[in-house]
């Protein structure tokens, strides 16, 4: 084994070591020496990091085993980590992103009292600690483990400032719509314990290879273990139908909405079916759905966000959106366009929320894109950083959006032309919603107060280096997967992740690859046009009709209100009213009450008149005589 | 002497005793039907520790102690007595002091 994997325990362990740290000392620390605790421990995980990466860069992979989670008869689950290419790329955009992220906490979480500003970071360390876990685990438990931790850290950050009801309720909200798919998930994983005897990745994949379609391992239970999957992966990655919670989630402060809502936590999901992809191959099924559920939820998420005016809203929306977008990579096989989505996604989407916190901060807590306008002027470094964001966003090369993006349409126009023209549609759309928010926000006039004018002000160094940062990343970070009809050999994430995930080779000609992209170019300069033409002077209008429809959210809350939430609540309500004093409650007071009637009954034996008792003895004492005399044989 | 007479005695005895306890509300009375049933006992101990040590010797049956296990018994039970007499009859006095009377019905207090 490479001598720095065995370094690879520490990556995790730093962070949780600064959440206890953060955790348990809230109430004595300083607020810099939380903030210290908090960046720095993720800082060291990201060095480890590092190493380890450019250990499995020179090729080395490896499966860290440290103890026995779980031995019993027949089954044997290790507690190990997988350091191959896949997890060594996910480590580096959660640490490396962690950290910016971290760093920018700092600075926007300020405000806060020195204990609950601990309690932050905190639950950011956690966070980081769960996550780490989940993409270093080499076998579904472990990554199981993990992914309850971020789901457990998501619903605490989003409920962070717990005084507020609204906050409170989208956090529940966020917390059980994962569960459903966490339930699925974990049917998954006991059914690949129950037929193939593990729980570990790569025995389990042996299996299912070594036994497709054999008796062990029918065609049934492909399909049902890759549905449950990805299931699962609907709930924590918001994807139809599960997606409703992850806009709510912004109520929590907005780097969290930035590392958790749009970099890491909801990737799990699609690192979890790209891990898999040895099973999801053998399932056509599920893939033909995973890609029209993704297109879905991408065209309908684009389509909520074109009305939106929460700018953290637009944002949440837009990773939705663009989740849909990896799923329908997954879907047409692409494994490595998705995971390449994830990568610049993360970039271009940590560096938009961060923008968006920078506005907020500026604007004192507005977060109503129709009271801004005209914030280019004051908040330069913001502007420029979010113009990147859009530009990545919107997939213009040679931003790190146009490669992936382009790579994902790609597939999709190979897998199914229709689909194709739907994800390009929807591709159109993001430009557009994005550049409407880009507009609304930074060019026209001020329409805020006059006394939020006066406090604009551009935000503080620790906030503005991380927008920095992520967007050079945003610019160079699709480099490394140039597709080969613009640079020859230089797709170097497809080479660097094929030992991980099976590729489709696709054969296309350079004129229709060629076609495609500019294809996708002009449109989006044209959306972008077209949306400089409608908001470049924004004036308040109603929307009617369709948009009307798009600003309600297709009214999917409420619809789900009424076919679920409602009933549950009127069945909680009969349960309670009818079910349970008729039933539960008489059965139980039911005992007491007997118990009680017989103890009155019963009570006038206990006369205390001596007489009565030596009769009932001498009574006794002849029945017992009797009753010897005559039954005795 | 047939052993059916002692029998019949101690039967008599005891049943009387008995019949004291249960009809009684005098405690002094009751505690002297205890004696009469206890000794009831004492006698028929005594007349079967006589029997058998007549029927063994009749049958040429070698015994350790002969006839005197059922004596010996009857001594232990009249120490039992005489102790239990003697607290007997000092719970009396104190209840006599206490409630200025012996009539047991008065003695229900215990129940609440």
């Amino acid at each position: 084994m490479q001598s720095s994997f065995q370094l690879a325990f520490l990556i995790p362990l730093l962070p949780l070591i600064g959440f206890l740290i953060n955790g348990l000392g809230r109430n004595q620390l300083s607020k810099q020496w939380s903030g210290l605790i908090g960046a720095g421990t993720i800082m060291g995980s990201f060095l480890v990091s590092l190493f380890i990466f450019q250990s499995v860069e020179s090729g080395n992979t490896a499966v860290v085993s440290y103890f026995d989670f779980i031995r019993i008869e027949g089954l044997r689950i290790p507690f190990a980590f997988q350091i191959d290419a896949l997890s060594s790329l996910f480590l580096l955009i959660i640490t490396g992103i962690g950290f910016l992220i971290h760093v920018y906490s700092i600075s926007y979480m300020h405000e806060e009292s020195s204990s609950s500003f601990a309690r932050y970071f905190s639950y950011l360390n956690l966070f980081v600690f769960s996550m780490l876990l989940l993409v270093l685990g080499s076998n579904y438990v472990v990554l199981f483990i993990g992914w309850e931790g971020v789901g457990l850290c998501s619903y605490l950050l989003i409920g962070f400032w717990f005084k507020n009801q609204v906050y409170t309720k989208a956090a529940n909200k966020a917390f059980i719509m994962n569960r459903i798919g966490d339930l699925a998930f974990l049917l998954a994983i006991f059914w690949l314990i129950i037929k193939t005897g593990s729980a570990s990745f790569q025995e389990v994949f042996e299996f299912v290879q070594g036994n497709q379609g054999t008796s062990k391992f029918t065609a049934t239970d492909i399909t049902v273990v890759s549905l449950l999957l990805f299931i699962g992966a609907t709930g924590k990655s918001a994807q139809l139908p599960l997606y409703t919670w992850l806009p709510d989630a912004m109520a929590g402060p907005t780097p969290v909405s930035a590392l958790i809502h749009a970099a890491t936590m909801v990737t799990a999901g699609i690192y979890m079916i790209a891990r898999s992809n040895i099973i999801y191959s053998l399932a056509p099924f599920t893939l033909t759905l995973i890609s029209w559920v993704g297109l879905a939820t991408a065209l309908l998420a684009a389509t909520i966000a074109l009305r939106q005016y929460d700018i953290k809203k637009v944002l949440a929306y837009s990773t939705v959106s663009q989740l849909g977008f990896m799923f329908l990579a997954l879907g047409s096989g692409a494994y490595v366009a998705a995971v390449f989505h994830v990568l610049t996604h993360a970039f271009f989407k940590a560096l938009l929320f961060l923008g968006s916190g920078s506005v907020i901060h500026a604007m004192g807590g507005e977060q109503d894109i129709r009271k801004m306008g005209g914030l280019s002027g004051k908040l330069k470094i913001t502007y420029v950083t979010f113009l990147i964001g859009c530009l990545a966003i919107a997939g213009l090369p040679p931003l790190s959006g146009f490669f992936s993006k382009d790579a994902i349409l790609l597939s999709a126009f190979l897998h199914q032309p229709l689909q194709y023209g739907i994800a390009l549609f929807t591709a159109f759309l993001t430009a557009f919603y994005m550049f409407r928010l880009l507009f609304l926000t930074f060019h026209g006039s001020f329409r805020g107060t006059a006394e939020q004018q006066a406090h604009l002000h551009e935000s503080p160094a620790l906030m503005t280096i991380p927008l920095i940062v992520l967007a050079l990343l945003s610019v160079v970070g699709g480099w490394i997967g140039i597709p080969a009809v613009l640079m020859h050999e230089a797709d170097w994430l497809g080479s660097f992740l094929a030992p991980v995930l099976s590729s489709s080779t696709h054969e296309v000609s350079h004129a229709t690859e060629w076609m495609l992209m500019s294809l996708s170019v002009v449109g989006v300069l044209l959306t972008i046009g077209f949306a400089w033409f409608l908001f470049r002077n924004y004036r308040e209008r109603e929307s009617k009709g369709l948009l009307r429809f798009f600003e309600h959210k297709w009214y999917v809350d409420e619809l789900y209100d009424r076919l679920i939430v409602k009933p549950i609540f009127y069945l909680g309500r009969l349960l309670k009213e009818w079910v349970e004093p008729r039933f539960i409650d008489a059965l139980v007071n039911g005992v007491g009450k007997t118990v009680q009637l017989a103890g009155r009954q019963i009570r006038f034996l206990q006369s205390g008149q001596i007489g009565s008792y030596v009769l009932l003895m001498v009574l006794a004492m002849v029945t017992v005589l009797l009753v010897q005399f005559f039954i005795r044989k | 002497m047939p052993i059916n007479y002692y029998l019949f005695l101690a039967i008599a005895l005891f049943s009387i005793g008995v019949v004291g306890v249960l009809t009684r509300r005098n405690a002094i009375i009751i505690f002297m039907c205890i004696e009469l049933m206890l000794n009831a006992v004492n006698l028929l101990l005594v007349a079967f520790s006589k029997m058998h040590y007549k029927q063994a010797a009749a049958a040429a049956i070698p015994i350790a102690n002969p006839g005197i296990d059922g004596q010996l018994f009857v001594f232990f039970i009249m120490v039992v007595a005489a102790a239990e007499v003697s607290v007997g009859l000092a719970i009396i006095v104190m209840l006599y002091r206490n409630i200025h009377s012996v009539d047991i019905n008065f003695l229900n207090r215990l129940k609440h």
